[in-house]
């Protein structure tokens, strides 16, 4: 099995929801506490699994805004786990989501330096690197009714914008999808391999917009009595 | 790259005492301007050992869980953090019997084969050091062999000027001791100098484009998304101003190769022969910790994309 997650960068609507579920999760899962620095002071900070960026892409008035949510990649060539002195991380072979002990850490930081995608914190707290777990401590539960045994962020997500499941199995939901929709790893060019895919926004007709004057005598009469006013 | 206090310290200390004590035993195998005598070769043994020691117990003050930190040894197969862990502690004990059969005046074959493994092991270690950097694909500053290179260099020549500070002390013939310092640090300078142009335009490195795959416009950030800073922006956001930066390439060559080798001319034409030599030994330790310190504030970690870099 190799277990990952599809961001579907056409539908996210950045709302952020996905990490505040991830939060809520994992605050209280294996891997917590996700220590909080000042979260009601002047400078609010604090471990966080997942997160979102807002990008741009091309300009006006072909621009569009990318919503970006990035988590851990689960990478197949995880460098993270190479450099690791004390073993504390570690990719499963049986599903390969990649792991960090909290019992061996020692919280030399060198993970987070090997990883490019930014998916690894250190928790103050507890003196240890913290980071996606794909929410193990669920997605195996057999308390939990089936179609709950999915990551938290991919449960609460309000535009379907995520979805989970086995990249090894070509006929899984998350293969098929990313099949058809020319889903794309991050930073390919680092040869991490990554696990997680994104869809890329699909090509939308431009609105038309009027950014010329129109032009004539009553036109620019208008224009002469708007700077007039304007002063 | 943000520059932690401790980590320079550990990479300039334990650089000087791996590179004093190699050269040491050079010193001593090829009894360079007629030899140290026995107390003045442990004397610089055991400055070497303490400065790798200090080192070491420095480099454990970045760790935020040192309770664990002895687990380090364990991934010595993949990890060149792990690595060099491992490789600086087998180099005490051979340090140890490098000193112990010269203060018990052991037979020959021991004291000369003890001596050279010391001087390997310490060679290993230092390349160790620099390998921790150089084998992240995530910084393209670092990611040459240029890196470990550097790290060698460097501590063999802060290690040589301190070989000829003891040379001074000592009342030998200083000569060999000028000719190997000189030889070190025009090695160190040049290869520093291509280094530094060759940072200046790393070749092909990720880009905003690749960072998020959307690679057939301009892309531009909009938003961070987090209010205040995060442990990325705080170890992954330090940012050094070009002009700073090339300033500071000048003090890493005045401090660290020119001044050191304008007192190695004082001291060949006997000129206030200790001061000489002790100002070379400051000015290029200083020059050296600059120079590490450089070396952090310059690289851009690729997760900066993320955070509105273009490229890295």
């Amino acid at each position: 099995m190799r277990l990952g997650l599809v961001i579907d960068l056409d539908v996210c609507v950045g709302c952020h929801a996905c990490a505040i579920a991830c939060k809520e999760w994992n605050a209280s899962g294996t891997i917590g506490p996700l220590s909080d620095y000042q979260p009601y002071g002047a400078e609010p900070s604090g471990v966080w699994f997942n997160r979102i960026r807002h990008y741009e892409m091309d300009e006006y008035p072909n621009n569009k805004t990318i919503n970006f949510p990035m988590s851990c990649m689960h990478c197949e060539d995880a460098d993270c786990v190479t450099v690791c002195p004390t073993g504390a991380s570690y990719k499963r072979a049986e599903d390969g989501i990649v792991l960090i002990d909290q019992d061996k850490c020692m919280g030399c930081n060198y993970c987070s330096w090997a990883c490019p995608y930014g998916a690894r914190e250190l928790d103050r707290s507890s003196g240890t690197m913290k980071k996606c777990t794909l929410c193990v401590d669920r997605i195996y539960d057999q308390n939990l009714p089936v179609e709950e045994r999915q990551p938290s962020c991919v449960l609460t997500c309000p535009a379907h914008a995520r979805m989970f499941g086995d990249f090894d199995d070509p006929d899984s939901a998350v293969s098929r999808t990313v099949r058809e929709r020319g889903g794309y790893p991050l930073m390919p060019e680092l040869n991490y391999n990554p696990t997680n895919q994104y869809l890329p926004p699909r090509r939308k007709p431009v609105i038309p917009v009027d950014t010329q004057p129109k032009g004539g005598l009553k036109e620019s009469i208008k224009q002469f009595a708007n700077k007039l006013v304007r002063r | 790259m943000h520059p932690a206090f401790s980590v320079i310290f550990f990479t300039v200390a334990s650089g000087a005492g791996f590179g004093l004590i190699s050269l040491l035993f050079i010193a001593d195998f090829f009894k360079l301007g007629g030899g140290f005598n026995q107390d003045q070769l442990v004397a610089g043994g055991l400055m070497a050992m303490a400065l790798v020691v200090f080192g070491l117990l420095s480099s454990t003050f970045h760790l935020a869980n040192p309770k664990n930190a002895w687990r380090a040894f364990s991934r010595f197969r993949t990890s060149w953090l792990s690595r060099e862990g491992v490789f600086a502690v087998v180099f005490m004990p051979l340090a140890l019997i490098y000193l112990v059969s010269i203060i018990f005046d052991a037979p020959q074959w021991l004291r000369v084969s003890s001596g050279f493994l010391t001087a390997v092991m310490a060679w290993i270690t230092v390349f160790s050091t620099g390998m921790i950097y150089a084998c992240l694909k995530t910084i393209r500053q670092w990611n040459t062999p240029l890196v470990p290179a550097n790290y060698l260099a460097l501590g063999y020549a802060s290690g040589s000027l301190l070989l000829l500070l003891g040379a001074v002390v000592a009342g030998l013939d200083t000569t060999p001791y000028i000719a190997m310092s000189a030889l070190i640090m025009a090695i160190a300078a040049v290869l520093k100098a291509i280094y530094y142009f060759w940072i200046r335009s790393p070749g092909l490195s990720p880009t905003i484009n690749t960072a998020t795959g959307l690679t057939r416009a301009k892309v531009k950030l909009l938003d961070t998304g987090h209010t205040h800073g995060t442990f990325l922006t705080q170890e992954f956001g330090f940012q050094i101003a070009r002009q700073q930066a090339s300033l500071l390439k000048i003090v890493v060559f005045v401090l660290g190769f020119i001044v050191p080798g304008l007192m190695l001319v004082w001291v060949f034409n006997q000129e206030s022969v200790q001061t000489a030599a002790i100002v070379a030994v400051l000015a290029g330790i200083v020059g050296a910790a600059v120079e590490r310190w450089l070396f952090f504030a310059e690289a851009r970690h690729v997760v900066n994309l993320y955070h509105g870099a273009q490229r890295c």
